[in-house]
């Protein structure tokens, strides 16, 4: 069974002169556990409203969307936190990370949601995360001193630290430098399947694109399959590689937002 | 059952680390509940500590709550015989077990000092006045029943009086004569406390005295000075008693002798409690600052939840429900001025139960200086936290309404 289904899924927002702003249409995607998943596409093409959908944050305006095979529609409010706080961790380009707090406070945020032994073993698991990306020696250190790289290596130990079955990432090396980004993309990578977490990714970037085991592009709000730049040679041979690659290419290579 | 244990730890957790964090703004803003909540406690304090200056001050005229006053005169002919009527009330009394008892009159006595005669306005008591009055003695002491036996009457004079003999010192046993039929040396065993600044001299004595050189005593009875009796009993069923006794003595002195009892502490006839006109002018000002002090937070707190409104998009996304965000935003006010309220009673303790504030607002009128009230501590906590509450709400609000994608793009 699929973990997270949408069918038919439309998301319009009303705009100030009474007209109405269609942002998705008719998406069709299914994403299975432990999958890794990348959705390319413009500034304002709908990967972010796309991506809320994907993390509970937010509703379709029509269409079927499940999570793990419940309809999210019948779910009460705080029913869906819940499910989005045991089951999503959520990694930003700007990392988030709360200011005035060390990189373990950091971490055990999504923890002080939890019940039972995680809730009261917080700071253990915390910690334990932290040497996992490869901060053990950084847990009492501040956002403000920690490198980028290593504030999102602190931002993916968050999104980790409760053992989400999906893993949304937006644009997580958009504020890195190439190198970084690589070395932080491969460790979310690696971590994410050493938990057997399901991995959405938002990129304009091709090498991060390319660690997705799919793909897909998101044009003016229209969902469809794709094949990122970087395999393009790999992949010449395909029966229908060609006519993907022509829709992507320029967009993998500079359009994308 | 798990979930909300956990749930209320986790929100305090949360609540305290944003406390921490933002330790200099959580100062700043509490600093005024604080102030206030010290302003509400040390009035209330400082309140209690005038009421027992009041109480005290009434009690030393009036007596203590109950003090009934029985008036016995003669109707016919023959003047009071001033034992029979002594022992009518001493009879009564002991009846129902009334142990602080005094007789109580007043008379002019000349009294010879230095620089003249003057008259003294005297007061024909018996031992347990001063405990009934309150009154205090600061030299020597008040009287014993040792001075029944005196040869020479002792008396416990005023500041006044005290003042006209050259303050002398009491251990030397200074004597006066007081002038009359029968001229008397009288001995001075005490000196009461002052009660103003200028204090005519006037004095007590006991009753066996009573007729001691007095212009208008009259051999074996009062003359002119109208004999009262005072008894302090408990306030429960205190008229019904009064009236007992008084019945009593009437009985027991027949038609020619009319007795009546009154009440004559502060506490009489007053319905509910006496000081409560000034509790209420009190408390009312507690609360208006407390309320300017809730403003100062509220403004604040707005401000800073609006600063804070990726780190809310931010719980949100890992799970934070809207219950949650609200409760420990609130908690976080709550916590705040709770502190901010142990502060200010603490500050307000050390300011009531000073002595030179208690002297100052007791102008040495206090006796039983009272405890620091328990009710003032518990209004000033009690008023803490529901300003914290009242002042967490709004930024409360603020923060369930935040949208989570607006508040992560932040």
């Amino acid at each position: 069974m699929a973990l997270v289904t949408l069918e038919g899924v439309t998301k319009t927002v009303p705009l100030v002169d009474g007209g109405q702003l269609t942002i998705l249409r008719g998406v069709d995607l299914s994403v299975e556990a432990g999958e890794h998943l990348s959705v390319v596409g413009r500034s304002g093409s709908g990967k972010s409203t796309l991506l809320n959908l994907l993390g509970l944050l937010d509703s379709p305006t029509s269409g079927v969307h499940t999570f793990d095979g419940a309809d999210v529609a019948t779910l009460r409010a705080g029913r869906r936190d819940r499910l989005r706080g045991e089951q999503v961790g959520f990694i930003f380009q700007q990392f988030n990370l709360l200011q005035g707090r060390t990189a373990l406070e950091n971490v055990v945020t999504p923890l002080l949601q939890a019940t039972g032994s995680r809730f009261w073993h917080r700071k253990r698991l915390a910690a334990e995360m932290l040497e996992r990306v490869g901060l053990g020696h950084r847990v009492d250190s501040m956002p403000h001193r920690l490198s980028g790289g290593e504030q999102q290596r602190v931002a993916i130990a968050r999104a980790l630290v409760r053992e989400p079955r999906l893993i949304l990432a937006d644009e997580p090396t958009g504020a890195l430098d190439v190198e970084t980004g690589s070395t932080v993309m491969t460790l979310l990578d690696d971590v994410a399947t050493q938990h057997g977490a399901a991995l959405v990714t938002i990129t304009h970037d091709p090498a991060v694109a390319a660690l997705a085991s799919r793909h897909h592009l998101l044009d003016a709000g229209v969902l469809s399959a794709a094949v990122p730049s970087s395999t393009r040679v790999a992949r010449t041979d395909a029966p229908d590689g060609p006519s993907e690659l022509t829709a992507v290419g320029p967009l993998l290579e500079g359009g994308a937002a | 059952m798990n979930r909300v244990v956990t749930g209320l730890v986790g929100a305090v957790v949360e609540a305290w680390a944003e406390l921490r964090v933002n330790k200099l703004r959580v100062l700043l803003s509490l600093v005024g509940v604080a102030v206030a909540v010290a302003a509400i406690t040390a009035t209330t304090g400082v309140g209690a500590l005038a009421e027992q200056a009041q109480r005290e001050q009434s009690e030393r005229y009036g007596g203590r709550p109950a003090t009934f006053v029985l008036s016995v005169s003669s109707t016919g002919a023959a003047p009071l015989d001033a034992d029979r009527a002594r022992d009518a009330f001493d009879s009564a009394a002991a009846r129902h077990g009334i142990t602080w008892t005094s007789v109580h009159t007043y008379a002019q006595r000349s009294v010879q000092f230095v620089d003249g005669v003057l008259e003294v306005p005297t007061e024909v008591v018996d031992v347990p006045f001063a405990e009934m009055h309150r009154l205090r003695v600061t030299e020597g002491s008040w009287f014993g029943d040792r001075d029944a036996s005196r040869l020479a009457p002792a008396l416990v004079v005023n500041q006044g009086f005290w003042d006209r003999l050259g303050r002398p010192d009491l251990a030397t046993h200074p004597t006066v004569t007081v002038e009359g039929a029968d001229a008397v040396t009288a001995v001075v065993v005490g000196v009461t406390a002052p009660t103003g600044w200028e204090e005519p001299p006037t004095a007590f004595m006991l009753p066996l005295d009573r007729d001691l050189a007095s212009p208008t005593a009259v051999a074996g009875g009062y003359g002119d000075e109208q004999p009262q009796f005072e008894m302090w009993v408990p306030t429960d069923d205190a008229d019904a008693l009064g009236e007992l006794v008084r019945a009593e003595m009437a009985s027991e002195l027949g038609d020619d002798v009319d007795v009546q009892a009154s009440r004559q502490d502060y506490a009489a006839g007053v319905e509910g409690d006496p000081f409560l006109p000034v509790k209420l002018a009190i408390g009312g000002v507690g609360v208006l600052v407390l309320l300017l002090g809730g403003l100062g937070l509220v403004n604040i707190a707005l401000v800073t939840v609006r600063q804070r409104i990726r780190e809310i998009g931010v719980r949100r996304s890992f799970g934070a429900t809207a219950p949650r965000v609200f409760f420990s935003v609130m908690l976080e006010s709550v916590a705040g001025t709770v502190v901010a309220g142990l502060a200010g009673v603490a500050v307000a303790i050390l300011v009531v139960q000073n002595p030179s504030v208690q002297g100052f607002v007791a102008q040495g009128q206090l006796e039983d200086v009272p405890p620091f009230p328990v009710g003032a501590a518990v209004l000033g906590l009690g008023s803490a936290t529901v300003i914290g509450a009242v002042a967490g709400l709004l930024p409360a609000l603020v923060a369930v309404r935040v949208k989570v994608i607006d508040a992560i793009r932040y």
